[in-house]
């Protein structure tokens, strides 16, 4: 049984790994690039547990077969600090109270950076329907949604202030 | 103790909102659940289960299996020691029996054999291969069914418990639970209403977002080492130990991050099969769940009958109750039927009543425990039968609660009398609030209710150390599902008075720390924390007396001020922890201690809620527009988990009442096992969850702490059910109260 050659990049770095044609990309970023961040809440994409960025957009690693990632750019939860800072969203996560058990977070997270990519300033309804697919089972989501607000503002506010300076 | 909680507001530390300890590990992807241990050498494993409700095992072929491609290990129920056969107790059979079936299967997903192969996909297609035989049983589905004459039964050997005299046969009611007090008869007949209703819920799942997962690493030499998220790892060995007729102690279990639990993760399922295959393998095996087998094979709450009778004057006092439930247990004796009897009528003060509970076993999964499990269920029904008074005698719902609310005093209806509680201060809380005084709007509808749950103690130990540097381990063996670190970070940094960042809160395995009950219960604040703060206290008295010593005075002229050693006349420089610990050495050693203690004085728990809502006629849709609720924390040591206690169990609650049920097919299959199907809140189906942290503080606890983990769940369905009312006049007895059920209802009504 021959398995495919899957080259890619994730979380900025190029890398390449084995899967079979059925593997989930869920199961090759756990198992074979050791990228246990990635959680499996579900298997069928009714979670949001295992949210990750294919080319920039939000997408359930559970639902895309493992070599259909040949050629992408993947980010994951640990790609989304640097060496010496949190991503505003991680650091608003933790000041706002937005987890409990912390397995839905890093889900929660991807969604959320992608909604802040596209919408710089969503008011609180967007960012409740852009989270509506990760499911969470501790906050009852009002510090998740509170948090992803106090960053969209910090966020902006770092950008006025880096255009002004 | 030092301070009187109920004057002591002067807190450093305590009340205050750090970042939790494990909270980087948690937005970074590095913390570690059940299912992202790797071990070298491990192989993975996979469940066959039974695809009937209820059959008789004929035969198992497991030699197709045995030869695939990658399989190390197939075992079935015949691997497990007949416990049965040596005599074990009855719950230690059926704890066993649920892990993996012998001769009967009673649930869909029950377990008949498991694999280990070098791959899950190997696994599972070893699995598929397994060839059981089945012979068919007539199953039964539901508490009334199952009580019935001539229902089918489960067990052969399952006689009531609590019934004088014991019946001789055996039948599928396990137990009997009853709560009585006063003249029943003569309670209603000074009622001037007494209302009469039935009710029904579904079972619903804790619905935690990590599937149960386990690693077992199994030696030669008799012991095993298990990895696994539970809610309490102690209690996983012995139940891991009891069906494999082990002794405890060679088995250690190292605790994992828990992806939620709600009470689902306070018993066994993969354990005792991980360590089997793994003997049998010679190999570390890992085993993690699909999401359908957490839905078909794991812990839902009960699904229940109910019939509520109260009695009220039309001043509005109530005079009597008579309460009766059935609740299933599952396919195994244990629905939490009694503590529902115990909390049924605990927020208020009546004279008379009579309230009896049924256990009854049913064709479906064991229930486990779930956030202050029973009392949401019968809460559903007594809170929407106050309602119900409250609009006969034409009263304020509030004010008839608050007329007959439990005070300190008061006996409560399951034998003690309250100490201090905090029950009328919620409903102040609501009835003070903006929400509250806020008029409702046209087309929506407000509903109130309210919650009581015992809130435990219990078993507890904290070692602490302090290090050479001054800063400070607290190591505990509570799992911690909410924020406990936090907490325990906090108690120690206001004893010591250092900065929060320096105390680092660890949760130890079984071998390391003592043993240490379940977190569950709404305990470990309490309890837990009880035990680092008296562990605390013997090393800041400790560093006292070495600090005495270094100065060659008397220990009563040292006192402990903000983490220094301080001498009553001043001359001296007061000590830090870290130079007291740089002379450890020459003052007795290193500076550690270990507290324990079965913690008693638990402060009761009391939770008011307010909804608004609204109702598409056309559809039955129910949307939450406003939410407010308002508990009695006792002292909020880290307001925001608080909060985010009280938001989460409201959420849930929310999901009960308008959603979530097992949905099951004639067959007795499960037609609902994903999240797709059984539908728990999302974001946007909410609002913010507004919170009234009330504090009333426990006399009993060093910090006033009462456990706020449970109680938030209690009353959303019957608030809800009052709000659906007062919007569209429709009252529903049965939950969920779903848009399919609502709809039929305001048809019914327009017809």
């Amino acid at each position: 049984m021959g398995r495919t050659h899957v080259s890619c990049t994730i979380n900025g770095h190029e890398a390449e790994f084995l899967a079979d044609a059925g593997d989930s990309l869920l199961n090759a970023l756990r198992d074979e690039v050791s990228l246990t961040g990635v959680k499996e809440g579900c298997g069928t994409g009714d979670c949001g547990a295992c949210s990750v960025l294919l080319d920039d957009r939000v997408t359930c690693a559970c639902l895309i077969f493992a070599p259909e990632a040949e050629g992408t750019m993947i980010m994951t939860v640990e790609g989304l600090a640097d060496a010496e800072h949190l991503h505003p969203l991680q650091q608003t996560f933790l000041e706002g109270s937005a987890l409990q058990c912390g397995i839905c977070t890093p889900g929660f997270l991807m969604a959320a950076k992608a909604l802040l990519d596209k919408n710089p300033n969503p008011t609180e309804t967007e960012v409740r329907y852009a989270l509506a697919g990760n499911l969470c089972r501790c906050t009852g989501y009002d510090k998740i949604i509170r948090s992803v607000l106090d960053a969209a503002a910090q966020m902006n506010a770092d950008q006025m202030n880096g255009a002004s300076s | 103790m030092t301070e009187d909680p109920t004057t002591n507001t002067g807190f450093k530390w305590v009340g205050t909102r750090p970042i939790r300890p494990d909270g980087l590990d948690k937005v970074t992807g590095k913390a570690r659940f059940g299912a992202d241990l790797v071990l070298p050498n491990m192989i993975e494993a996979a469940i066959a289960r039974s695809p009937h409700a209820h059959a008789r095992i004929v035969s198992i072929d497991t030699t197709a299996a045995e030869s695939m491609p990658g399989v190390q290990a197939v075992i079935t129920g015949a691997d497990f020691p007949d416990l049965k056969e040596a005599g074990a107790k009855q719950p230690d059979v059926f704890q066993a029996a649920k892990v993996m079936a012998r001769d009967k299967v009673l649930f869909e997903g029950h377990p008949v054999a498991a694999v280990a192969a070098a791959t899950r996909q190997e696994a599972q297609r070893a699995v598929a291969a397994i060839v059981v035989e089945y012979e068919v049983l007539p199953h039964v589905l539901t508490a009334g069914a199952a009580m019935a004459d001539g229902a089918p039964l489960l067990h052969d050997d399952l006689i009531t418990a609590n019934v004088d005299p014991a019946p001789e046969a055996s039948s599928n009611v396990a137990s009997r639970a009853l709560q009585q007090r006063g003249d029943l008869d003569a309670g209603f007949a000074a009622a001037d209403v007494v209302i009469e209703r039935n009710y029904t819920t579904k079972p619903v799942h804790q619905g935690y977002i990590e599937p149960h997962a386990a690693v077992a690493d199994a030696g030669q030499d008799g012991r095993a080492h298990l990895w696994c998220s539970s809610q309490g790892h102690f209690d996983m060995r012995s139940s891991t130990a009891n069906v494999l007729a082990m002794e405890p102690s060679l088995i250690n279990v190292t605790p994992a991050e828990i992806g939620g639990g709600f009470g689902g993760k306070t018993t066994i399922y993969l354990e005792p099969i991980a360590v089997l295959l793994s003997r049998k393998a010679g190999r570390p095996v890992r085993v993690v769940m699909d999401r359908d087998e957490v839905f078909q094979a794991t812990g839902p709450t009960s699904g229940s009958e109910m019939r509520v009778k109260i009695g009220v004057t039309n001043d509005g006092d109530i005079t009597a109750a008579d309460v009766f439930m059935a609740f299933e247990a599952g396919a195994f004796p244990g629905s939490p039927v009694g503590a529902a009897a115990m909390t049924a009528l605990a927020c208020y003060d009546i004279d008379n009543f009579f309230v009896e509970g049924f256990d009854v076993v049913v064709n479906k999964p064991k229930v486990a425990a779930y956030r202050a499990p029973g009392a949401p269920i019968i809460a559903f029904a007594v809170e929407g039968l106050i309602d119900e008074l409250a609009r006969a005698i034409d009263m304020d719902p509030i004010d008839l609660r608050l007329k007959n609310a439990a005070v300190e005093g008061v006996q409560a209806p399951y034998g003690p009398t309250h100490p201090r509680i905090g029950f009328v201060e919620t409903l102040e809380a609501i009835r003070d609030s903006d929400h509250y005084r806020t008029p409702v709007a046209a087309n929506q509808g407000r509903g109130v209710a309210c919650g009581f749950w015992f809130n435990i103690g219990g078993n507890s130990v904290a070692t602490v150390n302090v290090h050479e540097d001054g800063n400070v381990s607290v190591i505990t063996g509570s799992p911690d599902i909410g924020g406990s670190r936090a907490s325990m970070a906090l108690f120690a940094a206001e004893e010591f008075g250092i900065d929060v960042e320096r105390i680092n809160p660890q949760i130890a395995d079984t071998q390391t720390i003592g043993h240490t009950d379940v977190t569950g219960g709404s305990r470990v604040t309490l309890a837990t924390g009880k035990v680092v703060v008296e562990a605390c206290r013997e090393l800041t008295a400790d560093m006292c007396r070495r600090a005495a010593k270094m100065w060659d005075c008397e220990v009563e002229d040292v006192e402990w001020v903000n983490g220094h050693a301080q001498h009553a006349s001043g001359t001296e420089t007061p000590l830090s922890m870290a130079a007291i610990a740089a002379k450890a050495g020459r003052t007795g050693g290193p500076i550690s201690t270990t507290y324990t203690e079965n913690v008693r004085g638990a402060g009761a728990g009391f939770s008011t809620q307010l909804v608004d809502v609204e109702v598409d006629e056309e559809t039955g849709q129910t949307k939450i527009v406003r939410y407010t609720t308002a508990q009695d924390a006792g002292k909020a040591i880290h307001p925001s988990y608080v909060e985010g206690q009280m938001q989460g169990g409201v959420v849930q609650g929310i999901g009960w009442a308008l959603n979530e049920e097992y949905i099951h097919r004639e067959d007795g299959t499960l037609d609902n096992p994903s999240f797709l199907d059984y539908r728990i809140p999302v974001a946007s189906d909410l609002p913010m969850i507004e919170t009234i942290v009330v504090e009333v503080p426990n006399p009993n606890h060093p910090y006033g702490v009462r456990g706020v983990g449970e109680v938030g769940i209690v009353p959303p369905m019957g608030a809800i059910a009052n709000a659906i009312d007062r919007a569209t006049g429709c009252r529903l007895h049965d939950l969920p109260m779903s848009p399919v059920r609502l709809l039929s209802a305001i048809n019914d009504k327009n017809a």
